[in-house]
């Protein structure tokens, strides 16, 4: 695909990526780019490895984990927060992706303590899971495991 | 030893733009546009109030790369998927309103972090850059 292309691809996440929250109808995303919505999501999985609303529910998983990790809200008030309308459908999707439910997810986060090990930032940039996905807590003793985070260095 | 970092280089879709983006609407320093015998143009921005450091804005279709990578990098560029590095900003929500005025695009706006406040900017060609005010560390807190 050409570089205009990649471009109006490119811009349709980023859409995702900071309006997780509100309804997103993919048909008029894909129109924005130049794209029926069938052609859309085709190239779309072609760039990114994944379809359109498979991103955006990532996404809103993600922002849920850390509301989980960091905030003093209920599993319900944080569904709906990240943009999903149905506890149900909130809680299969989590429990698809990270591997359990949002109430265990939280569990273990407290239970661990301290902040996120994982930066806000890479959490939104990875493509490869989320932080949870992997037991990285598990060998954490006392400080801070995981990659780098920007601007980390002798911050502590 | 090394003392420092001089140049990154930032790969760009369009040099021209990126020349406008950086220093009209980052409010970089211009500090060398020359061509080269090679056919690379030499096109340099230096950050306000740095210590220094400067951004080589590349275009892979004019550089050491050969056709096809130059293709592929532009393609990476294009897509969103490279990330050069941190800006470091005294203020980053009045920063980011500032920036947001010019017409710079974030992908997500100031947000609290266990090591500062941080927002995710992107250039004009595609390069995604933290955009962060460190928190300064208090003794015996994590920072």
């Amino acid at each position: 695909m050409d570089v205009s292309g990649l471009r109006a691809l490119r811009r349709a996440r980023d859409r995702i990526d900071r309006d997780y929250a509100q309804q997103i109808g993919m048909a008029a995303l894909a129109a924005e780019a130049g794209y029926s919505l069938g052609q859309f999501i085709r190239v779309f999985c072609a760039a990114y490895g994944e379809t359109p609303g498979r991103y955006l529910t990532r996404r809103r998983v993600e922002r849920a984990c850390e509301l989980l990790r960091s905030v003093n809200l209920t599993v319900t008030e944080i569904c709906m927060l990240v943009g999903f309308s149905s506890l149900g459908t909130f809680s299969r999707r989590f429990a698809d992706i990270v591997g359990r439910s949002p109430s265990a997810y939280r569990r273990e986060a407290a239970r661990l303590g301290g902040p996120a090990p994982i930066p806000g930032c890479f959490a939104l940039m990875w493509r490869t899971g989320l932080p949870a996905a992997r037991p990285a807590g598990a060998v954490r003793p006392a400080g801070r495991s995981g990659p780098p985070a920007p601007g980390d260095a002798g911050s502590r | 030893m090394i003392n420092g970092v001089s140049i990154v280089s930032v790969w760009v879709l369009d040099q021209d733009s990126a020349k406008e983006f950086y220093t009209k609407k980052l409010g970089f320093d211009l500090t060398t546009d020359i061509q080269l015998d090679s056919g690379m143009r030499w096109l340099t921005v230096r950050s306000p109030g740095g210590s220094g450091q400067e951004f080589l804005l590349a275009d892979p279709a004019r550089s050491m790369l050969d056709a096809d990578t130059a293709v592929q990098v532009r393609a990476l560029v294009a897509k969103g998927a490279l990330s050069p590095g941190v800006m470091a900003t005294t203020d980053c929500r009045a920063d980011y309103e500032t920036l947001v005025e010019r017409g710079v695009e974030f992908l997500q706006p100031p947000a609290d972090r266990p090591y500062g406040t941080e927002a995710i900017l992107r250039d004009d060609s595609g390069n995604w850059f933290s955009f962060t005010q460190r928190r300064v560390a208090e003794p015996g807190q994590p920072g």
